[in-house]
């Protein structure tokens, strides 16, 4: 058969189905998935709007620690060094603000809508 | 150089307190005199020999940043090695050191270890605040409050009084709010009143505290939302020193009987309020960056109110 003279070709089609899968099942999250860079203490964009379930990326390219902090408490990262990354799936629809929790005149908004 | 004698209601004009930040770049010697500040220039030095034979001193360094390895200084560590050398080897040995915060990097142990090791190597004894560096351990300050909380309230805030001079150690970088500056919080204004509450008010205070105590550039976060509070609380004192870092940069401000003093950092420059996009380290061409740290010398004279600040580079 086919499969057993095969058996690498088989194992890689199997595994390409096991990764779709997986995909498919995580939230929202890709090589281009919504990124808020850190840079020049500021957040860029200051404003993002993505959909429920989108998976949000923040990466510090500071060479100073930030803290990504919900001004309602509702997400909150460790203090990122340069090129850390927090990642943040915002389920709830709504106005999302945050700011710096080591310099909080940085601020920014994540607005989540269908 | 001019003295300042500024206008009848004790005002300092925006001028003149340009003047002084330029005059505390090239290393003035201030020194306050029953309230009315005066700034020497470096022929006066010789008075600050005279307080300090008369006197004591003590010593200020700030923002080391243990673990900082970026372009702005590679070897942070070093240049608090050199720091510590100078204090050790000056003619006048201080009474303390504080540590006006920003000890670390990024709060991990062997950054605490390796500043304790260093700093506490010369044989001082040190009273530390914390800066917004120094409180990023996964326990949130936990990390801070287990080396140096001993004794304290609240999140580390403090006082203490040497030959006459009542010295408040305050915390302003935790509890931070959105869009909000350096904050200090009820509950340690609370404790600074009752704290002061006894003392006269011929005494000389010094508060110190990371953050600035002033809004030396708010854009970029630097002062206090809540300072203006402990200022009030201050007011009746005829001698108020307030000593703060944070910025990594020399700035001066004479405000009534307050003077508001910040030192350089041992580890890396910031840019000067507004000169750059953002107040993050400076790098400086090579040869130029220990002209730019540095430590600051404060000579208190016996029986008098005047304190007189020195600060010097590590060039």
């Amino acid at each position: 058969m086919l499969c057993i003279r095969l058996p690498a070709r088989h194992m890689a089609a199997i595994l390409t189905a096991f990764t779709l899968t997986t995909a498919t099942c995580q939230p929202l999250r890709a090589a281009d998935a919504p990124m808020v860079k850190i840079e020049n203490f500021a957040f860029t964009p200051p404003e993002l709007r993505v959909k429920p379930g989108t998976t949000v990326i923040f990466r510090n390219d500071d060479d100073i620690p930030h803290q990504v902090v919900a001004n309602d408490s509702s997400f909150r990262s460790k203090a990122l060094d340069t090129g850390d990354t927090y990642e943040f799936t915002f389920t709830k629809a709504g106005d999302f603000a945050y700011f710096c929790g080591l310099h909080p005149h940085m601020q920014g908004k994540i607005t989540v809508a269908p | 150089m001019t003295h300042h004698h500024d206008d009848d209601n004790g005002h300092i004009s925006r001028r003149h307190a340009l003047e002084c930040m330029i005059w505390a770049g090239t290393g003035v010697l201030w020194t306050i005199s029953g309230g009315i500040p005066v700034s020497l220039n470096l022929l006066g030095a010789a008075q600050a020999a005279e307080a300090m034979a008369t006197g004591f001193t003590f010593l200020q360094i700030s923002d080391s940043h243990i673990g900082f390895d970026k372009a702005a200084n590679p070897h942070a560590i070093d240049t608090l090695k050199e720091a510590m050398g100078k204090i050790q080897a000056l003619p006048q040995k201080p009474a303390f050191m504080i540590h006006t915060g920003d000890i670390t990097h990024l709060s991990k142990p062997a950054q605490f270890d390796n500043a304790a090791e260093i700093i506490g190597g010369a044989g001082f004894d040190v009273h530390y605040v914390p800066g917004e560096h120094d409180l990023i351990d996964d326990g949130n300050g936990k990390a801070y409050l287990d080396r140096y909380g001993k004794g304290t309230r609240g999140a580390g805030w403090y006082s203490f009084d040497q030959n006459g001079v009542h010295f408040v150690a305050l915390v302003n970088v935790v509890n931070l709010k959105a869009g909000g500056l350096g904050n200090l919080g009820a509950e340690q204004l609370a404790w600074l009143a009752d704290d002061l509450k006894a003392l006269s008010a011929s005494t000389p205070i010094v508060v110190f505290a990371h953050i600035p105590l002033w809004a030396v550039y708010p854009e970029w976060g630097w002062g206090t939302d809540d300072a203006a509070q402990a200022l009030g609380l201050l007011k009746r004192f005829g001698s108020v020193t307030v000593l703060n870092g944070h910025i990594h940069q020399i700035m001066q401000k004479v405000e009534g009987n307050v003077t508001f003093h910040t030192a350089r950092s041992t580890a890396f420059p910031q840019p000067a309020p507004g000169t750059a996009a953002s107040p993050g380290p400076m790098t400086v061409p090579a040869g130029q960056l220990r002209g730019l740290l540095g430590t600051s010398s404060v000579t208190v004279k016996q029986g008098g109110q005047d304190l007189a600040i020195i600060d010097s580079t590590l060039a």
